[in-house]
């Protein structure tokens, strides 16, 4: 079974029409992170955070309530997965230390039924919610300046350079999908969005590979061509790659349960995302920088096996 | 090779099929022995109430294993074996997995889950390094008080400010000569003079080594307390560890009451040892006027004492505590052991002073983070108790004992907290994950659940989609999963609930190898080569952008490893593994499968 054969698509001849896509796409989502700001989950913004489950559906108002009583007027409280399970996110009080807060609330809540669970308790103090910010932009930056310099190395600065807009394009559509619907975003969905680093890249250098071999093979037609005819024979294994991808993804959203949500969210929209940047973005930005076949030939790797074990 | 690994693979692997069974394991405290008559009294305590034990035996560690069939019988039983076995033996719940002895005798052991699977407590706990400082600047201004008395070296003032001890002369040949005698007594000082209107200043500091070695040591003492803490909770696995320079991780697996814990945790509670200030008027200084070298405290009653400065023995040279009973009056006492400088101290003061009042200050430590205009302000507060004052019947030293406690409780609880070694420096809780047993299981669940889902989505696709090389596919993908729980199981990896978000992400990403692979192989076909040569072609050509592909983001998974914490580090964990192990699988293991479907015989076309 095939999907698509010998597709010669002029992919290339629409890059200006993928080039407007982008921007309003890029920023749609520049301007959401800055019009509405991330709302930003507790493990960076530090907080009290408490899930219990009752044993019978329970109704949130009785739940207020009951916190209420015990001085937690201002809790957030949402029910989690199911009418069962309560999520309340708690503020620092002036009268408790923040470390037990915790304990009272759930000690409130058990006044509802005695029977309640303890689920989840996350508390983040603020320091460590400033120093989780930081580490997690340095590891985005590292992470950055690590594949520049390996794709780099393998290739052409160009292509590094085209890799790095990919992926920055990618990691800002992401960031600013969660921004734009204001889903939460914490520790697991950063470590998804440097996991779409990591795949979007997996996508853009196959796509490099095919480049380079048909800069060395096909002699005839100008760059513009060559990539087109590049981009067109990796296109059925990238969406089949993207489709076996999503639906595991797409699994995990369904099945993997409420924490592991935004986490899933943000691979697929990342993988959809890097789907389309590593087919338009990435190859187009390597033209516009203009590329030639020169670039690429005195790097003899054509002999070379030897060469490609890195 | 391939069958070797895929066997190999399979073994290690194996444990993590067999169920784990709730277990208890029992462990001695100080100077007690588990042996065979231990063992025969917990199976006879408990078979005297009908709990049904499944296996019990002693583990290489020399702890109690005991197994129970249901969850049910693990929690009645430990607080059966607490009683039956009194409190030199702390019993823990654990779970431990039902395997057959000869996998046992090779080793293998099944994945460690991470505490968001089996459920347990995470807290991160941050050493007040200045306060550390602080307090060692206290101390040396004591040491310098009594040298520079001992040298009947006169000054006017010695005081402490922040983490500097000041001390004033009135002339400076005194101040020279005090400053040559403190450096050469304290190497590791940084001493500066100075001139102020009518006074000599010496300004004594902490080298930038000395305080590292402070630091250091906070953080080491703090980590020897925790652990002793931690241990008295029976908890069977709990993880202290070091984090940082200033930071303190403790992980308590199956634990389930965080209030408990941080009770135990949060509360750093300290004794001083000062003798009581007779020769004043503890009226007077309940109006304001404080005698110098004296301090008022209460009583826990409200009652106030005037306590001299002078510190005799502080927490910190506290070797031990025991709680029990007073011999003649029965009333319940804390015995308290000094080390060889606090016992020294002890006996010298103690001699001086038979007959004179010394108290005991508890003081206590709490420090609580506030939110202030929208910033984190830190609030200290300092607890400070007179828990009693008694006469010094004789001198004493090493050992002597402190009644005034008014249940045998607290005087447990005292002597818990003294045992424990009071600590060097303050600590806050400043993370804290709590996972319940249930959510655990839930997660376990789901994550299987949409493993297996993913998985058979994505092996129903390749076959459709490359017929027999899809199946192939499907066959290395399955044993991509095998070789990264075997790899998961050897290496004792922590499998956390972002973990299996990792391998269900490497699902989907392994057929991408092959998914090149077989996408050349067509497109060869398609030029019109012979299978065989399709074949070779296909595997050669797809190779070097295989392996580009996957360094590239196996660097994304070391950056998120090398930055990330507990759970983070686990996705980043699997998320490598997987990628080497499909590396593997989709490139060596599906050549040798194709190998023996089409290698000898001459193909006319292939099933792709």
């Amino acid at each position: 079974m095939q999907i698509l054969k010998d597709v010669h698509l002029d992919l290339m001849g629409k890059r200006s029409i993928a080039l407007v896509f982008s921007a309003v796409l890029l920023l749609i989502a520049v301007g959401s992170i800055i019009a509405r700001g991330l709302n930003l989950g507790i493990d960076f913004t530090g907080g009290t955070l408490v899930e219990v489950g009752y044993p019978q559906a329970v109704e949130l108002p009785v739940v207020r309530e009951a916190l209420a009583k015990d001085g937690f007027d201002d809790a957030v409280i949402q029910h989690f997965g199911t009418s069962k399970d309560v999520l309340v996110r708690l503020a620092p009080r002036e009268d408790i230390e923040s470390a037990v807060l915790s304990d009272r609330a759930f000690s409130a809540m058990q006044g509802i039924d005695p029977q309640v669970d303890l689920r989840r308790v996350e508390f983040v103090g603020p320091q460590v919610g400033d120093e989780l910010t930081e580490d997690g932009g340095l590891a985005m930056l590292y992470a950055l300046i690590g594949i520049l310099i390996y794709v780099g190395l393998r290739f052409e600065y160009r292509f590094a350079v085209g890799s790095v807009i990919a992926l920055v394009h990618d990691v800002l559509i992401t960031i600013g999908f969660f921004a734009l619907f204001q889903v939460e975003f914490d520790l697991p969905v950063l470590a998804a969005v440097l996991a779409v680093i990591g795949y979007s890249l997996n996508d853009t250098i196959v796509v490099y590979d095919r480049i380079r071999e048909n800069f060395r093979k096909i002699r005839k037609g100008d760059a513009v061509d060559v990539i087109n005819t590049s981009v067109n024979q990796t296109l059925s294994r990238t969406l089949i790659t993207s489709g076996t991808t999503l639906l595991v993804l797409v699994a995990l959203f369904l099945f993997g349960g409420e924490i592991i949500h935004g986490f899933a969210l943000a691979l697929i929209v990342g993988v959809v995302i890097g789907t389309y940047s590593s087919i338009y973005v990435a190859s187009s930005s390597v033209i516009f920088m203009g590329v030639s076949r020169a670039d690429l030939m005195p790097v003899k790797k054509e002999d070379g096996t030897v060469d490609d074990m890195p | 090779m391939v069958l070797a690994v895929v066997l190999l693979g399979g073994l290690f692997a194996l444990p993590n099929i067999f169920d784990q069974d709730p277990s208890m394991e029992i462990s001695a405290q100080r100077d007690a022995v588990i042996d065979q008559t231990t063992e025969s009294r917990v199976q006879q305590a408990l078979e005297k109430v009908g709990v049904r034990v499944k296996g019990i035996g002693q583990k290489q560690n020399g702890k109690l294993l005991v197994r129970f069939s249901s969850s049910e019988d693990q929690l009645k039983a430990i607080d059966l074996v607490a009683a039956e076995l009194g409190e030199n033996y702390t019993p823990a719940l654990t779970l431990s997995p039902d395997l057959p002895d000869w996998l046992v005798g090779l080793g293998a052991e099944p994945m460690y889950l991470g505490l968001d699977l089996r459920g347990g407590i995470h807290v991160l706990i941050d050493v007040d390094m200045d306060a550390a400082i602080e307090q060692a600047a206290e101390r040396y201004s004591g040491d310098i008080r009594t040298l520079l008395r001992e040298k009947k070296l006169r000054y006017t003032r010695i005081s402490r400010e922040q983490d500097q001890v000041v001390v004033k002369f009135n002339n400076a040949e005194k101040r020279d000569q005090a400053s040559d005698l403190i450096g050469n007594e304290f190497r590791s000082l940084n001493l500066e003079s100075s001139d102020e209107a009518d006074a000599f200043l010496v300004t004594v500091s902490l080298s930038p080594a000395e305080k590292q070695e402070v630091q250091r040591f906070a953080l080491q003492q703090n980590i020897t307390t925790l652990r002793n803490r931690v241990n008295a909770l029976g908890i069977a696995e709990p993880l202290i560890q070091q984090q940082g320079v200033r930071r303190i991780v403790v992980q308590l697996p199956g634990a389930q009451d965080p209030a408990k814990l941080k009770e135990i945790l949060g509360a750093t509670a300290t004794l001083e040892y000062r003798l009581a200030d007779t020769e004043h008027s503890v009226e007077d200084a309940v109006n304001g006027r404080v005698p110098p070298g004296s301090n008022l405290y209460h009583e826990r009653d409200g009652q106030p004492v005037l306590l001299k400065k002078r510190v005799i023995v502080t927490g910190n040279q506290i070797v031990d505590a025991s709680s029990g009973l007073d011999q003649q009056t029965g009333q319940p006492a804390v015995f308290v052991s000094l080390d060889g400088v606090g016992a020294k101290r002890m006996r010298r003061m103690t001699n001086e002073n038979v007959g004179k009042p010394m108290a005991v200050v508890f003081i206590e430590n709490r420090t609580t983070t506030r939110m202030v205009d929208g910033k984190p302000v830190k609030v200290k507060k300092r607890v400070e108790e007179v828990i009693s004052i008694a006469t010094i019947r004789e001198p004493f030293g090493r050992r002597f004992q402190t009644t005034g406690l008014d249940t045998t409780e607290e005087a447990r609880d005292l002597a818990l907290l003294l045992r424990a070694g009071a600590l060097a420096a303050p600590i806050e809780i400043v993370e804290e994950r709590t996972i319940g047993p249930s959510l655990g299981q839930d997660s376990i669940d789901q994550g299987f659940k949409s493993v297996v889902i993913g998985l058979v989505l994505v092996m129903i696709f390749m076959a459709v989609y490359y017929r027999v090389f899809g199946l192939v596919a499907d066959m290395a993908l399955v044993m991509n999963l095998v070789l990264i729980v075997a790899i998961l199981s050897m290496l004792q990896a922590t499998l956390t609930l972002p973990g299996i978000a990792g391998i269900v992400l490497t699902v989907g990403m392994a057929v991408d190898a092959n998914v090149l692979i077989f996408q050349r192989i067509r497109e060869e076909l398609a030029n019109g080569n012979s299978p065989q040569s399709s074949i070779q072609a296909g595997y050669e050509k797809a190779f070097s952008t295989i392996i580009d592909a996957n360094i590239t983001t196996l660097i994304a998974a070391v950056v998120l490893f090398s930055f990330g914490t507990g759970p983070i580090k686990g996705f980043a964990v699997t998320l490598a593994i997987g990628i080497c192990t499909s590396m593997f699988t989709a490139i060596i293991g599906t050549r040798a499968v194709i190998n023996l479907i089409y290698g000898r015989k001459r193909v006319k076309a292939l099933a792709i």
